[in-house]
């Protein structure tokens, strides 16, 4: 077994020291929250340093809470298959730059899951090398997942019509 | 396999002719993949040169929709994931929705949440090999595994009403006991599911075409496979022996005694193989849950999360007063954030709710096993035959439902 959560944000504090800007648990779970500038040397050091060996990227997503600021976090899921740990490390980014440092270099998964979240959320990847939407289409307008993005909102590729007043026969 | 693609393109310096790359776009309703997915495809004859992967045509708003309703209201979109496998992504929200609440539900409740997801294991492993058995031809022991299922999914309407729309857990429990004859069925079945498997066995693993089809195909190696994310079979096909259940046990895993079968090529033939062995595992912690099934309760008594009995709701002023506050505003989690993962049929599961504290999830995000896998399908097919594409495909086992969301 890996460290325990606590002992896991406690050795993440001693190496990285002010770097980390917060940490919790909660639920058995580890998070630490980080700058975005630091982003990229912190998560080579995590992934790379044989006492943490977080060898997977398991998820990158964003959570909006809209009417806080800054108003996005971006949160990374890692894991370590060698020491059986887990990690949450968010970077708190504010409405007018959603921007992070992307992580492609460092793991291919980031990739796709990237996209995704530029797709759903509209947080930048800055240095992505396909930064394109995935799973909605390229005319799409907005970010659907952000807070507010209304749930009702349609944007058909052409024009709908009624039925009716086309003329249809019922 | 990068040196077919090599080959390819030296030959072509030597040939002269008027040879290019040729784009394909195959997809997005092709007859021969399940799934609704387009690849724009680079060809150099009929070697794959280049393939981008488009995916989302079944999206819905999966995460959106959550974000409406209530938290019980929410279960019946999970379903809708992998819908081969429902039961695994019903257990795999109500965790993490319990984890937040800090419910622990009964032994009886853990022991039928592990007997039902690995009878839905079996279910979308028989599904997947079954067919990719008939995508290259082996229509034979397609049918005796689609037989298997069914009779599994028959076991699967007999305790939740449904066969694929089951929603079938509540917070604090399940909707249903078993019935009383479920635990012979299951050992009925499963003497039949064996001897199909080992029917299949016999017409799959050893068949010389089946065996030029698959091995040394989409291969890819340990270090890329960790780096993509991949999970499950991909991963264990790749020899890394990492499974949830075993690495971080939920619902009483630990409990039950099974091996955690791995590959070693991380071919489509490994994929198989471990798919395939990881079958006889489940039935395995089926058998042994099943004989110390405990007795009790299958869910909590806490008015709180769990609707009261209807004669209750009718004769008593509380009764009715928890059924409507939950009906109308929902289990109250309490605020906070959990990452919970579970094994599904194609591998980490994860799901990442977040409460605020009301009635309604705030965000609900759903780590989907089969999304990593076709990130990684390009590098899969590059260098391969156009005719190696379904059988790569077929192994990652992508569910529109679960990848698109």
């Amino acid at each position: 077994m890996g460290l325990s959560a606590g002992e896991l944000l406690a050795r993440l504090r001693e190496v990285f020291g002010e770097r980390i800007i917060d940490t919790h648990e909660h639920c058995g779970d580890a998070t630490a929250v980080i700058g975005r500038d630091d982003a990229l040397v912190i998560f080579e050091t995590l992934r790379d340093r044989p006492d943490f060996a977080f060898s997977m990227l398991v998820d990158v997503t964003a959570v909006d809470y809209l009417g806080e600021t800054p108003r996005f976090e971006v949160v990374y899921h890692l894991h370590s298959l060698s020491l059986n740990h887990r990690l949450r490390v968010k970077i708190r980014v504010p409405e007018d730059e959603p921007w992070v440092h992307s992580l492609v270099g460092l793991w291919k998964a980031a990739n796709w899951v990237e996209r995704e979240c530029w797709d759903m959320l509209g947080i930048r990847f800055v240095g992505h090398p396909d930064p394109r939407r995935i799973l909605m289409y390229e005319q799409f307008v907005g970010h659907p997942l952000r807070r507010d993005y209304p749930v009702d909102k349609r944007q058909p590729l052409t024009p709908e019509r009624d039925p009716i007043e086309i003329g249809w026969k019922v | 396999m990068a040196s077919a693609a090599d080959t390819a393109l030296s030959r072509r310096a030597d040939v002269d002719a008027a040879e290019e790359i040729m784009e394909l776009q195959m997809g997005p309703s092709h007859p021969a993949t399940h799934g609704t997915i387009k690849f724009n495809l680079k060809l150099d004859g009929e070697v794959v040169v280049a393939c981008d992967v488009e995916v989302g045509y079944l999206h819905r708003g999966f995460e959106k929709m959550i974000e409406q309703g209530t938290w019980t209201q929410a279960i019946p979109y999970t379903d809708r994931l992998n819908y081969v496998s429902p039961l695994i992504n019903n257990v795999g929200f109500i965790l993490a929705v319990e984890r937040l609440c800090g419910i622990e539900v009964p032994p009886r409740c853990q022991a039928i949440r592990v007997i039902m997801s690995e009878v839905s294991r079996i279910c979308d492993h028989l599904t997947c090999l079954g067919m990719a058995a008939q995508e290259i031809g082996a229509a034979t022991a397609a049918f005796f595994m689609i037989e298997g299922r069914e009779m599994l999914w028959d076991i699967i309407e007999a305790v939740t009403g449904a066969r694929v729309t089951i929603s079938y857990t509540r917070i604090g429990g399940v909707t249903h006991d078993l019935t009383p004859d479920t635990p012979d069925r299951i050992r009925a079945s499963f003497k039949h599911v064996r001897a199909l498997l080992a029917d299949c066995d016999a017409l799959l693993t050893r068949n010389r075409i089946f065996f030029d089809r698959m091995v040394n195909v989409g291969v890819l190696s340990q270090a890329d496979a960790i780096s993509y994310g991949l999970t499950g079979p991909l991963l264990r096909a790749t020899g890394v022996s990492y499974d949830v259940r075993k690495a971080q046990p939920y619902s009483g895993y630990e409990r039950y005694e099974f091996e955690v079968p791995t590959g070693t090529n991380g071919d489509n033939y490994d994929r198989f193989l471990v798919r395939f062995a990881e079958m006889e595992q489940s039935i395995r912690i089926v058998e042994q849950a099943l004989r110390d099934l405990p007795d009790g309760p299958v869910r909590i008594d806490d008015p709180r999360y769990v609707l009261p009995e209807k004669h209750e709701v009718y004769n008593s002023i509380e009764g009715l007063m928890h059924h409507f506050k939950l009906i109308m505003e929902g289990a109250k989690v309490p605020r906070g954030e959990v990452y919970q993962a579970v094994e599904g049929g194609n591998g980490e599961l994860g799901f990442y709710v977040v409460s605020d504290g009301s009635g309604r999830p705030y965000r609900c995000r759903v780590r989907p096993p089969c999304f990593f896998g076709m990130a990684a399908l390009s590098d899969m097919m590059r260098g391969h035959m156009v005719a190696d594409i379904i059988p790569i495909f077929g192994m990652i086992n992508m569910i529109g439902g679960e990848c698109d969301r």
